[in-house]
């Protein structure tokens, strides 16, 4: 009797955490295809027929880069991770397998990026990346958000690789094949677990960073959606349908591969932060 | 291997990373030390100046009173984040981690959502639920007969900050959460068991026998909350604006480089001050993480199995 009170408890408290959590997501969407005046009069209700008007979706596509922005943010993602994992992975076998004199000071260095933000940097990026006349563009972004996911990517791709049983690299060399093909065909394709692990690390954060794209491309037709959203945000202020699009279409993306991905990504962050 | 092969070996596979990591990351970092070293001239020209930005920083009134007023709120927004993000994250992982729980993942899944979405995301829709005008706070806080509480939380002096870190608490709660949850579901149930059998409640075993386990994740949530809340600006940014209004009662060290350095209405953009901004939050950060590793890493060594 007592178990069943205390199971009960325990589901109450879990249970309204979760409508805790859920309820401005769901609010924010569930309004942003009612008309106005349902917006203000019956804002808990639902979408229903009679109050149904996608007046805020007709205004988001129709006079706005949305679109465009979103490819942006792809681009920049699909980027970055690219980047991330192909350097990390290469760094982070070299650094496991090869002994020579700089390795341990070589791991240091490059995981002090894990600790310190490298927004901290943003002064000098800026004059970097103007130097380089890459403002305003996506390139300068998967430059700079590779540099930041490194770190976490060599140090989690580290200790994956020291757990490849060390015959496995012995008998390929034996059978006479180089350290690249080594490497390209043999121990990528093993650390392909891992690598998704960080890819879907890196993504998020990418994803909804607002600092680097307002420093480095917040012009031009370069925004990401995270940006022009904010931007979209500030002209629209007052028209409620509007904004509350804008908001879902940023939301629903992001929810639809977080439900897709959240095994990977909670055995991600469970994996990477903890050791 | 002939040396001249390995070498060529390491940098093909070193190169790489070293290079992107070094140009975009570790030389911006001591440039910005550098530069903060220096006095941005109106000529666009430095002019060397020691530490002499630090000390306009520190006392002179027209620095040093954002300057303090930032740091102070920065240290509100952290203590609000450790009081209540990371109770509650203790709390709902304890209670995911119970055994025979039905929906665990559900429950997982879903309260972990907020933390997944964009800061600028959650800012907005946060201020139109506080809005006055949508008043859908006010018409909650009326179905339960407090309606005289509601105010307009987020653009009162008194409440702003409170308000936003409660809004960043909210969003991140999903952190220290997943963390503390993975450190408990790692405690081998024998010793929880073994517990139960000497006569301890559920409660007691927690208390007594899994909390000493998981202080070292404990002190890892705490410094990671330390650096991310030193080094926050979006939401800030995203709600407030740059300056971090109402007079600037949210202002915090992120906001405060950026107007340093970008300028605003009030004042130009100096790079040289904005650089020693940066540098002091590197400085807070750098000493937050040293105590943890000197003072807790060391101290919880000796628990850890």
């Amino acid at each position: 009797m007592r178990r069943h009170a205390s199971a009960i408890a325990v589901h109450a408290i879990l249970g309204l955490y979760t409508l805790l959590a859920l309820f401005p997501i769901v609010l924010v969407v569930m309004n942003s295809f009612k008309a106005k005046r349902a917006i203000f009069n019956t804002p808990l209700r639902p979408p229903l027929p009679m109050n149904f008007d996608p007046v805020g979706y007709t205004k988001v596509f129709g006079d706005s880069s949305l679109p465009l922005y979103y490819l942006n943010s792809i681009t920049v993602t699909v980027g970055t991770i690219f980047l991330t994992l192909l350097f990390g992975a290469m760094a982070a076998w070299a650094l496991t397998e090869y002994k020579f004199r700089w390795n341990t000071l070589l791991a240091l260095y490059l995981s002090v990026g894990i600790m310190v933000p490298i927004r901290l940097g943003s002064v000098a990026i800026i004059q970097l990346v103007a130097e380089l006349n890459l403002i305003n563009t996506l390139t300068a972004l998967v430059l700079v958000y590779t540099a930041q996911n490194l770190p976490l990517a060599i140090f989690i791709l580290s200790e994956f690789i020291a757990q490849i049983p060390r015959d496995l690299r012995e008998a390929a060399r034996c059978d006479g094949l180089s350290e690249y093909n080594i490497f390209f065909h043999i121990i990528l394709p093993l650390i392909r677990p891992a690598m998704a692990t960080v890819a879907v690390f890196t993504m998020i954060p990418v994803w909804n960073d607002l600092w680097f794209p307002l420093l480095l491309a917040p012009a031009g037709g370069k925004q990401t959606i995270t940006l022009g959203v904010q931007q979209f945000l500030g002209q629209y202020i007052t028209d409620w349908n509007a904004v509350l699009a804008a908001l879902s279409t940023a939301i629903v993306p992001v929810l639809l591969l977080y439900v897709i991905f959240s095994r990977q990504l909670i055995r991600g962050l469970t994996s990477g932060a903890v050791k | 291997m002939p040396q001249g092969t390995f070498l060529r070996l390491l940098v093909f596979f070193l190169g790489p990373a070293l290079l992107v990591y070094s140009v975009f990351s570790i030389y911006p970092l001591l440039a910005t030390i550098l530069n903060s070293l220096y006095s941005h001239q109106r000529d666009g020209s430095y002019l060397w100046n020691g530490l002499g930005n630090f000390q306009t920083l520190l006392f002179d009134p027209t620095w040093s009173v954002p300057f303090w007023n930032a740091l102070k709120n920065n240290f509100i927004f952290f203590l609000i984040h450790m009081c209540v993000q990371n109770p509650v994250g203790l709390l709902l992982a304890a209670l995911l981690s119970l055994p025979r729980l039905r929906f665990r993942a559900t429950y997982r899944t879903l309260i972990f959502m907020p933390t997944m979405l964009s800061v600028v995301v959650i800012g907005f829709a946060w201020q139109l639920i506080l809005s006055p005008l949508w008043g859908i706070a006010k018409m909650f806080l009326q179905t339960f007969g407090l309606g005289f509480l509601f105010a307009p939380w987020l653009g009162l002096e008194s409440s702003a900050l409170i308000t936003v870190s409660l809004i960043s608490v909210w969003q991140f709660v999903g952190i220290p959460m997943i963390l503390i949850y993975t450190a408990l579901l790692a405690i081998p149930d024998e010793l929880v068991d073994a517990a139960t059998v000497d006569g301890l409640n559920q409660f007691q075993a927690f208390v007594w026998v899994k909390l000493p386990l998981i202080w070292p994740t404990i002190g890892l949530v705490s410094i990671l909350t330390f650096v991310n809340n030193f080094n926050a600006f979006d939401l800030v940014y995203a709600m407030k604006g740059a300056l971090a209004g109402p007079n600037f009662a949210t202002d915090i060290m992120g906001t405060l480089f950026y107007r340093t350095f970008f300028g605003n209405q009030l004042q130009l953009g100096d790079p040289s001050m904005g650089s020693a901004v940066a540098t002091m939050m590197l400085l807070i950060i750098l000493i937050g993480v040293m105590a943890y590793l000197f003072l807790v890493q060391r101290r919880i060594q000796r628990y850890s199995f």
